[in-house]
């Protein structure tokens, strides 16, 4: 059971501590300064943030002490000669850092960082040091890559295999969905049955916009995700994914999903008004869960406000340990549940903009 | 010898961050000098590329420098260069 959150906000890390009932911030980092995502790598116990700096660009930072101490890694960096998606007309450089994963459990020093403008980052000296994965990069199909609410792609999901390290799959948004068998050596396009309706060709191969892709804990074939045209799912690590949007319902377009740690037929996603808007259904906050794999969809409102609400959840924005739920919103509020979404209560509110939510 | 000097936000990362005399003949050599003394600082000021950053701004004496992608602006002896934080979002 975790009693701690890291909360990635539009103006500094903050790191929750839970006191019964309660969850009270203990500590703040990085004071004033937009944090896209953080994490705790689970193997080594350390807390990796990744910094936008409204001037001075993004920067990565490790603590190996609960945040009580910080040292700046010199953040990934586009080779020489490297040009941005899809026209390739100017230069490639780190405008964000989206997120950063740990590798598999039987390679400690390996960690993965999602960029924009598309650049998928590794490292294998336990984050010292970062390289382009250009494997990835130099796919004949990045030139369908494009910006989407950033003005360019951006590796938005990247998911390790528990069962075999070398399995990766990755979303790109907007871009679609890539896996690798081969640690990288090789990368296969995983867009078949995606839904794209800003395409001439909805059904197209390639340009499809994943907001944010899970694997099922318990079954790492069955993929997750909530994509800005509906949800869907694979049961065969995205070979072929199923359209399990509500039929007259709110599930449809948002950014985040979280799967159930034992359940793989259940999944929560948090829906908002398309991409126009931005808002949430009739202004009402609103999480939806499914226990059978999609098919059906519950709306989950005790304790969230149901008038007057301009919250949405960003894709790494909600996260799950056992049966309590938390996510952060825009609007910074943060809301826990601890019975599966069934009721909510706000345990922070006011908070600036919140990007990213781990339980630690 | 050209003069540096920096805003005084930057030593919210470099904490001993000066006043500092370079041996430079280009705004670019000036960066790569104090990122000499201040391991790192370059990339505050430039991206990867060595292009100025979005919403940092460098003066040569009183003038804003006009090559922000290579930073090819001559500096001369006794020049002052200010290295500035872009007054962008109001």
């Amino acid at each position: 059971m975790s009693n701690k959150l890291l909360l990635g906000t539009r103006k500094g890390l903050l790191i929750l501590n839970k006191n019964g009932a309660d969850w009270a911030v203990e500590s703040e980092h990085f004071e004033g300064v937009p944090v896209s995502h953080a994490m705790r790598d689970h193997r080594t116990g350390v807390i990796w943030a990744c910094l936008d700096h409204g001037h001075w660009g993004t920067k990565l930072h490790r603590s190996s002490d609960e945040g009580a101490t910080w040292e700046e890694i010199e953040a990934p960096k586009y080779p020489e000669g490297a040009t941005r998606p899809p026209d390739d007309k100017d230069p490639a450089t780190t405008s964000y850092i989206w997120l950063i994963q740990p590798g598999g459990d039987d390679e400690p020093n390996r960690l993965y960082v999602g960029t924009e403008p598309g650049g998928l980052f590794v490292s294998d000296d336990g984050g010292d040091t970062f390289q382009l994965m250009e494997t990835l990069w130099n796919q004949p199909s990045r030139d369908n890559w494009f910006g989407g609410g950033r003005d360019h792609p951006g590796v938005c999901s990247i998911i390790v295999d528990p069962r075999d390290s070398r399995h990766v799959t990755i979303g790109i948004s907007v871009g679609g969905v890539y896996e690798t068998v081969d640690g990288g050596e090789t990368w296969t396009v995983r867009n078949k049955g995606l839904y794209a309706d800003y395409l001439p060709n909805p059904y197209a191969e390639f340009g499809h916009d994943p907001h944010f892709i899970k694997a099922s804990p318990s079954n790492p074939d069955v993929l997750w995700q909530q994509n800005h045209c509906g949800v869907f799912r694979s049961t065969d690590r995205g070979q072929n994914w199923t359209n399990i949007s509500q039929e007259g319902g709110p599930v449809y377009f948002g950014f985040p999903i979280t799967v159930d740690e034992k359940d793989e037929n259940v999944a929560w996603v948090a829906p908002a008004i398309s991409a126009e808007y931005r808002i949430p259904v009739d202004r009402a906050l609103c999480i939806c869960r499914t226990e059978d794999g999609g098919k059906t969809w519950k709306d989950l409102r005790v304790g969230l406000p149901q008038t007057n609400a301009y919250d949405i959840v960003f894709r790494h924005g909600m996260d799950i340990d056992a049966d309590t739920l938390v996510f952060g919103t825009t609007a910074g509020n943060v809301y826990v549940s601890d019975d599966r979404g069934d009721s909510w209560r706000c345990v922070t509110q006011n908070l600036a903009v919140v990007y990213s939510t781990r339980f630690i | 010898m050209a003069h540096i000097k920096f805003t005084p936000n930057l030593k919210r990362f470099f904490p001993d961050l000066t006043e500092i005399e370079v041996d430079a003949k280009t705004v670019s050599e000036v960066v790569t000098a104090v990122d000499n003394r201040w391991r790192g600082l370059a990339d505050y000021i430039v991206d990867e590329k060595g292009a100025l950053r979005k919403h940092v701004n460098i003066f040569v004496g009183d003038e804003l420098i006009h090559d922000k992608t290579e930073l090819s602006d001559a500096v001369s002896a006794n020049t002052k260069i200010y290295i500035m934080q872009a007054l962008s979002g109001g």
